[in-house]
């Protein structure tokens, strides 16, 4: 089995913090990380290569410094690494980066495309399912667990009250979510071989069969107005041992002395 | 000159700090709590490959260099001190001298199990009368035939009551002084060996420090290391080695007790704000930091030097001296910023000010550190 792993280097939003005078974000001296749904994603990807054996390749999209990203990815276990950069796919929107990603995907061998549901700096649990219908795949969306069968697969997929089980056949496009699994950590030896016996292949528009204004900046339709940080909400107040009344004439009195009411 | 780390040892440091955070310090208090060995977390290091960093694949290991080896030594640490030692007198004690002095046949039989980390390693050379004089070993070895009969004991040895495979410093020739002593290998099983009484510690309480004793133990002649006469020579090499390990333990330490002190200080509130708003914290922790610095360019340093073939006794010493007694130091300031709480066992700290203590000590007291540096300028 073939298996590609679309995977994304993100800031660690655990870390981030913002400036407390004009509120942007700091990025300086943040960690990058590869993204957990990718990561859960990739994970779930290794283990149908131990339990049935796979070839994994991990494609990105990103700066020269996504190479990071990768090297973790081999030193995990995966077999290929594949790095799409050049400032022509720079500023791209989900569309953008989804076409992008599809276009080196017509390249590659695969059955099987696992990508994350949503990256924490975007949020937006729209590129996997994009790349799915760029290449005319069935997809199934919010994964919480995949087992072969055959030439199929069945997938947990969750949703708000449950889960449905859906089998469908490969080649498809799975999306993960970071609940599927705990993913593993890379090896001492996986870290040496992903510098010294490992490759990541670098992949620039040259190498795709698409027009520069398909991508990048210009080939987005989605165009953000304004960014704005959440604004600060302090705790919240808990009063226990109440009953029900007392707790209702407490909130009103409450908001009262806030002036909310 | 370049002091950046390469991009091998940036993705290494990311797997060792998560390592560290997920396995190694949620057990670290019950550890010095309760005097236990962590076993659990030296079979969750064999499984990502970090009880044999440093030594070739072919020999079991991860294909290394020591540099890399010393960082695990250095985040676990910061964790646990424990686990740091752990690690370090199975690494740069036990499996190290094999790899440096042992044959093939002794590489294949014991470094490869022991870089795999399928077994575990201890070193003994310290005796109740033998400690920074350690040309004064009492346990013997005769040769009977194809054996040696080994008699005597050993104190204070990490890892004693878990290891499989022990470096053992015996008397060959008494008359010889310190060119009588030889090293062997010594297995957990051999016939007549056992394992002591536990000590007690202050710190590092989980590292099952016991004593050996030695009953009659016949030692296959094929498992004397090095020649016949040579065991203080390589005890003192190994020892430089070891050094390094120890400094990046003490670094870890000291590096561990900073972070939890600024973490600390941005919580705790007095006179209306947070103390780490007062230039008192603010210039205690510049030092600490810049201390702790200071120990890591000499420790980086030691461990290039041996990567790169260099001479590193000298430089192993003043690692050693620097970053034990820089962890004193910082640990103690760190239970200072805490106050009344940092003497408590609620926060790590006064943990980390016991464990601290030993890296002045063992594997050459930092007198026996000031010996070996002056020597190399004198």
């Amino acid at each position: 089995m073939k298996i590609v792993v679309c995977i994304k280097q993100v800031p660690d939003t655990n870390e981030v913090r913002l400036d407390p005078i004009t509120g942007t974000l700091i990025r300086q001296g943040v960690p990058s990380i590869i993204n957990p749904d990718d990561k859960s994603g990739l994970e779930a990807a290794l283990t149908l290569k131990d339990k049935h054996g796979a070839h994994v390749t991990v494609l990105t999209m990103g700066p020269p410094q996504a190479d990071l990203a990768l090297r973790e990815a081999l030193a995990m276990g995966a077999d290929e690494a594949i790095l799409l950069t050049d400032k022509a796919f720079a500023g791209a929107d989900t569309w953008a980066t989804s076409l992008t990603l599809a276009k080196a995907l017509e390249k590659i061998e695969y059955d099987l495309i696992i990508t994350g549901r949503q990256a924490i700096d975007g949020d937006t649990a729209q590129v996997g399912p994009e790349i799915a219908e760029h290449l005319k795949l069935p997809h199934v969306s919010y994964a919480k667990d995949i087992q072969k069968e055959e030439d199929s697969l069945v997938i947990k997929r969750m949703f708000e009250e449950g889960y449905h089980l859906i089998s469908v056949k490969m080649p498809c496009l799975i999306t993960a979510l970071s609940e599927m699994n705990s993913p593993r950590y890379m090896n001492v030896g996986g870290v040496f071989d992903a510098y010294r016996k490992k490759e990541v292949k670098i992949i620039s528009i040259a190498d795709l069969n698409i027009n520069k204004d398909e991508i990048g900046l210009k080939g987005s339709p989605t165009k953000v107005k304004k960014s704005y940080t959440k604004g600060a909400k302090t705790a919240g107040k808990l009063y226990k041992d109440l009953d029900e009344k007392e707790a209702a004439k407490k909130i009103v009195e409450k908001l009262q002395e806030k002036f909310i009411i | 000159m370049n002091f950046n780390i390469t991009n091998e040892q940036i993705l290494l440091q990311q797997l060792y700090r998560e390592f560290t955070e997920r396995e190694v310090q949620p057990i670290a208090a019950e550890v010095d709590e309760e005097e236990r060995f962590p076993i659990e977390t030296v079979e969750k290091m064999q499984k990502y490959g970090m009880m044999g960093i440093q030594f070739p694949k072919k020999y079991g290991g991860a294909g290394g260099d020591n540099a890399s080896y010393i960082m695990l030594v250095e985040e676990v640490s910061k964790a646990c001190g424990t686990t740091g030692v752990v690690l370090s007198a199975h690494a740069s004690l036990c499996a190290a001298p094999i790899y440096e002095f042992g044959t093939e046949e002794q590489k294949q039989k014991y470094l490869v199990p022991l870089a795999r980390g399928e077994k575990l390693g201890a070193f003994g050379l310290t005796e109740p009368n033998a400690g920074t004089d350690a040309a004064g070993q009492q346990t013997k070895a005769v040769l009977n035939g194809d054996h040696y009969i080994l008699n005597g004991s050993k104190i204070f040895i990490t890892n004693a009551s878990y290891a499989d495979i022990f470096i053992v410093m015996a008397m060959t020739d008494k008359s010889a002084g310190t060119k009588g002593i030889s090293a062997f290998i010594v297995e957990k099983g051999f016939e007549g060996f056992s394992i002591g009484k536990k000590e007690l510690k202050l710190g590092i309480r989980g590292s099952a420090t016991c004593e050996l004793i030695f009953n009659n133990v016949k030692v296959p002649k094929e498992n004397l290391l090095g020649k016949e006469g040579k065991g203080f020579s390589i005890a003192m090499k190994t020892l430089d080695g070891g050094r390094i390990g120890i400094a990046a333990q003490a670094l870890g330490i000291a590096q561990g007790a900073i972070d939890e002190t600024v973490k600390y200080v941005k919580e705790r509130k007095q006179f209306g704000k947070s103390i780490s708003k007062f230039q008192n914290t603010q210039f205690m922790l510049a030092d600490m930091q810049t201390n702790a610095d200071a120990a890591r360019l000499l420790v980086y340093r030691a461990a290039f030097n041996k990567d790169n073939g260099l001479p590193y006794s000298y430089e192993a010493a003043m690692a050693k001296l620097f970053a034990s007694e820089a962890a004193m130091k910082i640990t103690t300031q760190a239970v200072q910023l805490h106050g009344g709480y940092g003497y408590t066992r609620e926060y790590p700290v006064e943990r980390m000010m016991r464990d601290a203590k030993i890296t002045e000590i063992y594997e050459g007291t930092s007198e026996v550190q000031r010996m070996v540096i002056s020597a190399h300028m004198l």
